[in-house]
Parts: C-alpha cells; structure tokens; sequence
C-alpha cells in the first residue's frame, strides 16, 4: 500500500471520531512507514452488516417479549450480544437453567436475589431488567 | 477532537510513570513492543510480529465465531507474545487469578512498584472504544502503567492516546467469560536483556513463519487455506443464498481489516519487519521479497474492496464470488512463491 492510498473512510461515523488507527504504508523511496487511518470502506460496510445482522436480532426478540413468548431477559441478554451459553458462564448457572430463566412464567417467579444477580452481570437495574426500554 | 488537549494529556501521562505510549497497528505487538522499550529494550512493533512468527493465513469452517465460520490472517492469540520473548531471550512472569479483587489488589501492587503491567481483556468491557468495534472478544491486551484518582491509567496500543478506565470497568473486562476468557491474566517482565543481537531471532522467526504458512497438516492452514477459501467462496452464494454468502464474506473482510491488521491483513506489517530484517541481516534480497509482501498486501485489499461492492449490490458484471475466488489463487499463487524464497534463510 502506499502512503497516498490509505484510507479516510468514515461516512457514518462508526468510530465516533474517536480513534484513528494505524496502519503500514509505503512512501515514494519504498521504505516503511506508519499512517494514521480514519477507516477502510469495505471494513465499514463489514462491521455494518454485522450489527443491521444484530439489530435485526434484537427487533425480533423485542417483538417476541411483547407477545408473551420470552421474558424481558431473553431482550436483555440479546442486546448485550449474549447467548444462553455465555451468560450462564457469567452467572455460574447451567446453560439449560438459563434457557428456563427465558420462559415468561418462569422468570416472574425468581426469587430478588437471582434478579438482582442477573441485573448485576448485565449491568443494569433490576426495575430495568423486567422491562424493555 | 481537539488534539492539542490531548497531546498535552499524553504527555502528562509520560510525567508521570516515565511510560511512552506508542500507537500500534495490533494489540499483542504493540503491549510487548511497549513493555519491553519500558525495559530499555528499544524494538518495533513490525520486528515483535516478525520475530514472534505472527502471519498466518486459517479457514476452519467448522469453527464458528459470532455463528460464521472462523478465518483469521495470524498465529493463535498469545502466540507472537510467547514466541517473541523466547526467542528475545526475555523472561516474562505470567499470572492468572480466580479471585478477582485479589487479581486486582495483585495488579495495584506492581503498579505501586511503578512497574507497567499487560492484561487480557474482553473488548466488549472497555468503554473509551468506539461502541461499534465492541464485541465479545477475549484476547484484548492493554497495559495498565498508574493509577489516579482511583482510576487506572491505560496504554492501549490501538489507541491514538493513552486512556483511564474505572475499576469496576477494568475487573469487569479482565474476567469476562466465553471462549479463551482472560480469567485475570496479567503479566510483567521480570528480565529484560540490555542488548539483543537480533540476527538469530529474525532468522528463527521467518523460519517459523515459512514453516506455518507452507508445512501445517490439513487444507484449512497456511497458504493452502487461501486456495480452500477460494474453492469454498465459489459455492457461497449457490449454497446459502445471497444474504448469508454475504455475512460469511463480511466475516472474511472484518478479520482482514478490522482493528489490529496494519492493513491488509498482516501483510503490511510483515513488509515492514522484512524491510528491517534486510537492514539487520544485511541481505538485499530480503528487501525484494518485502516488496513482494507488500504487492500481495495490496492484492488482499483489492479483495476487500470488491467484497464491499458486492454487499453493497453495487458491484459491476464481472464482479462476483467466482472473480473473489480468483484473487485468492492468484494471492496463494505469489505467496508460495514468497515463502519458498523464505525457506532460504539462514545467518
């Protein structure tokens, strides 16, 4: 690559002008250096798709907790980008003990302490917890 | 971003742990390059990632991250860190906890000390990144080099500028779970040689690297992975549909140019430590075979480029996965032929 040719491509301000990176470059005697990037198209529209990917996700398991069919947890777990697996490692529960906690009616009847358990590993409140705002 | 402020802040940072931030392309370079020039050990980052064997090329299909298969462009995260320090002759203390404010009371220990120390951590933790870049992904190194106003003063390596993040923060992202989880590593050298002849471990280094890009059993390692990577490319959209091929082929494209490559997926970076390397060693061939890289570099992100037209929909009639698949070979075909020229490295 040379020196001319990296990138400073942010159109929709994924990195919120927050940090430019580094890349290597070559300058017109051949030898290398390094240049600060703003941001790659290609790498931009990769990193878009895969959040419209979980967007799309969490539109879907929204809709889903206002019908009735997953407690507030399964929003909560999905916009923290978890899954039953990774969350149940994070609480020191079993997977499947997890996937129970998604039903409805099952997550009504937690006791506080588990609520507040939950809520402390997605870093919320419990108040928060129990709705999807 | 007004960065007259926060250069003065960097230099601020400098007074007072005698630390000097220097950015870098990649994580794992950048914290060892970092704490061993700490140490008086004056290396690049580009000469950590040679010297470590860092480029790689891997498609393992059946290994899923974020639910797509997984590729990535270098060694196994922790690999370069390991292999540099051996090979450096520096002795590196390794320390995990499974009590977290023990890790942490550890950690304010070296820092009273003044001593800089490494972490792992979890990028999703870690608040000053930009929101979009913060997935779950556990092999994150930063180092912590002070603590202030019960802030701990962050290098990360990335980063333009030196950082802080609170303490719940940082206990948060040094025990992060999942797939190779940090459990609290941290991790300091406790002897740092004064002068390094460089010529052994750059030999051993590219030997290394010849060794995992042409010799590793299996179709999915090495340059043989680019050329299964084509063939697998081909059958993409057929198979899976328009939408999916195309998640898949993000997946391709963020692992090659998302944070931490220097561009083109390692390639650059690998440029930049034969260029040294030529100097060093004093072989002017080195420095052709740098050029050739840095050519293959360029080739990596043409792919990405036509990648990103292609999800875009907005590519033109001789776009597609089969002219995708047909600059990989074209990449593994100059490849082999830089890494055989490789193989002929000695002192």
């Amino acid at each position: 690559m040379k020196e001319e040719d990296v990138t400073q491509e942010d159109k929709n301000k994924l990195y919120e002008g927050k940090n430019r990176l580094l890349e290597y470059a070559v300058d017109k005697d051949g030898n290398y250096t390094q240049k600060l990037s703003v941001g790659f198209e290609p790498k931009n529209i990769a990193l878009e798709q895969a959040w419209e990917l979980i967007d799309d996700e969490i539109a879907v398991t929204k809709k889903r907790v206002a019908a009735g069919e997953l407690s507030t947890l399964a929003y909560h777990m999905e916009i923290n980008l978890m899954e039953p697996g990774l969350l149940a490692q994070h609480m020191g529960y079993f997977k499947w003990t997890v996937k129970r906690h998604l039903k409805p009616k099952v997550f009504a009847k937690l006791k506080t302490s588990v609520l507040e358990k939950y809520a402390g590993v997605l870093n919320i409140t419990v108040k928060q917890l129990k709705s999807i705002e | 971003m007004n960065s007259e402020i926060e250069v003065a802040s960097a230099e601020q940072h400098k007074a007072i742990m005698g630390f000097d931030h220097m950015q870098s392309a990649h994580c794992e370079n950048g914290v060892t390059a970092n704490l061993l020039r700490f140490h008086g050990l004056d290396i690049s980052e580009a000469m950590v990632f040679g010297v470590g064997s860092g480029i790689f090329f891997c498609h393992v299909p059946f290994l899923l991250l974020n639910k797509l298969p997984l590729t990535s462009y270098r060694v196994y995260p922790g690999m370069i860190f390991s292999r540099a320090n051996k090979r450096l002759g520096v002795k590196m203390k390794v320390k995990r906890y499974r009590n977290a404010d023990k890790s942490m009371s550890a950690l304010d220990k070296m820092l009273d000390e003044g001593l800089p120390v490494g972490l792992q951590t979890s990028v999703f933790y870690l608040p000053y990144l930009p929101k979009s870049l913060r997935f779950h992904f556990n092999a994150h190194n930063i180092i912590v080099y002070g603590k202030q106003n019960g802030n701990y003063l962050i290098s990360d390596p990335v980063m333009e500028y030196p950082t802080e993040i609170s303490y719940v923060d940082l206990q948060r992202a040094r025990y992060a779970k999942g797939i190779g989880a940090p459990s609290g590593k941290m991790y300091y050298p406790t002897n740092v040689p004064k002068e390094v002849d460089f010529r052994k471990p750059i030999v051993n280094g590219i030997k290394g690297s010849v060794f995992a890009m042409t010799r590793f059993p299996g179709p999915c390692l090495g340059i043989k992975g680019v050329r299964y990577l084509s063939k697998r490319l081909r059958t993409w959209p057929e198979k899976m549909g328009e939408r999916r091929a195309g998640l898949n082929l993000g997946q391709v494209i963020r692992m090659q140019e998302e944070i931490g490559t220097g561009g083109g997926g390692f390639r650059f970076i690998f440029g930049a430590f034969l260029q040294e390397a030529a100097a060093i060693l004093d072989k002017e061939w080195l420095m052709d075979v740098s050029k050739e890289i840095t050519a293959s570099g360029d080739h990596w992100r043409e792919f990405a480029v036509m990648a990103g037209r292609i999800f875009k929909r907005r590519q033109s009639q001789e776009e597609n996965y089969d002219a995708l698949a047909d600059i990989l070979i074209d990449i593994a075909d100059k490849e082999d032929e830089i890494f055989y020229k490789l193989k002929e490295i000695s002192l």
